[in-house]
């Protein structure tokens, strides 16, 4: 018997209902996701999907859609979704969480979206201390646009806009809007993560779940900030867009809980 | 003595070939293919040996849930 017969033979062995040990969550669909190759957004959709099959919470979510990379998300998870105008989603959330109150409202936003021309309404969603969850992917550059400056591009980035890096002096600094987040009396819980490998996925998860328990439980707004990979915008292959978002962007954001109440 | 086996299959025609999984794999069992891709033109992921411990990891990294991962305890008569 040849090395690879002997492969096939042990793999059919093995690969089997009783033996399965991970999968793609039943929530999210098989409509192809239009997200490029290696995209920190399809990790984060898998994660959303797990946490609302394990609370058992599939008829009973409402998630917001943004506008930018996201704005299809609506098509890749089985639960309702509105899709808000450009930086607004925290209002419509919060509008559907006063409406509905049962039910599991979150948003789904990038950095544009929410640290941008949406500042307003997330930051003062969150200090009213609704009952919903902001979820903030940060890859520090507007991807769907063609790569340019984001309000949280870091000093000395190159993007589109910035072609000699981001400079304080005429640019301005990057925003850490997270942080600013964990000081309001609104918020429950504020967290930094990440999903750039199997540990932060499993980490980020967690906190994933904490985030929509307590909004469930009413105790205020909760922000999980997810810092991300743009390999198209950032000119790299995914795999060195991971190693470079530890070597650069961890120094600026440090991953971790700022504020669970 | 028993020892773990795993396996994973692989949705080709879903996966668009960025390499994580073949990073994130902690025995080397994944490779993209050469020479052939997918309906969109894709490299994809592919199964290159039998070392696979069924940890999950690549499942874990996929952004497209391309990839399900299976276990199994094998038990080896002692020598």
């Amino acid at each position: 018997m040849t090395m690879s017969q002997e492969t096939t033979n042990m793999s059919e062995d093995i690969i089997c209902q009783e033996n399965l040990v991970y999968q793609k969550p039943s929530l999210l669909n098989d409509s192809p996701m239009h997200y490029c190759p290696g995209c920190s957004h399809g990790v984060i959709h898998k994660l959303i999907a797990e946490v609302i099959e394990e609370m058992g919470m599939e008829e009973k979510t409402i998630g917001i859609s943004p506008v930018g990379c996201a704005v299809f998300a609506y098509r890749y998870i089985d639960i309702d979704w509105q899709e808000a105008a450009h930086g607004r989603a925290p209002a419509l959330a919060s509008a559907c969480k006063r409406l509905w109150p049962d039910r599991l409202v979150f948003s789904y936003q990038g950095d544009g979206d929410f640290a941008c021309i949406g500042t307003a309404e997330s930051i003062h969603a969150l200090n009213r201390g609704e009952n919903i969850t902001m979820i903030f992917v940060n890859n520090a550059i507007y991807g769907m646009t063609g790569g340019q400056m984001a309000p949280t591009t870091l000093v000395g980035m190159k993007t589109a806009t910035c072609p000699y890096g981001r400079d304080p002096l005429i640019h301005g600094f990057p925003l850490k809007i997270t942080e600013l987040a964990a000081q309001l009396e609104g918020t429950a819980y504020v967290t930094r993560q990440s999903v750039h490998n199997p540990a932060a996925i499993r980490k980020a998860k967690k906190a994933l779940r904490h985030a929509f328990e307590n909004s469930m439980q009413g105790k205020g707004s909760n922000l999980i900030e997810f810092v991300a990979t743009c390999s198209s915008g950032w000119k790299m292959s995914p795999v060195k867009a991971n190693e470079w978002m530890e070597e650069h962007m961890f120094d600026f954001y440090h991953v971790g809980d700022l504020k669970d109440k | 003595m028993s020892k773990i086996k795993g396996a994973v299959t692989i949705n080709t025609e879903r996966c668009k070939g960025c390499a994580l999984c073949v990073t994130a794999c902690p025995t080397k069992t994944l490779a993209l293919s050469t020479g052939e891709v997918n309906h969109k033109g894709y490299a994809f992921a592919v199964v290159k040996n039998d070392n696979c411990i069924g940890c999950a990891s690549c499942g874990l990294v996929c952004p497209d849930g391309c990839i399900s991962v299976y276990r199994k305890k094998i038990e080896t008569p002692n020598e």
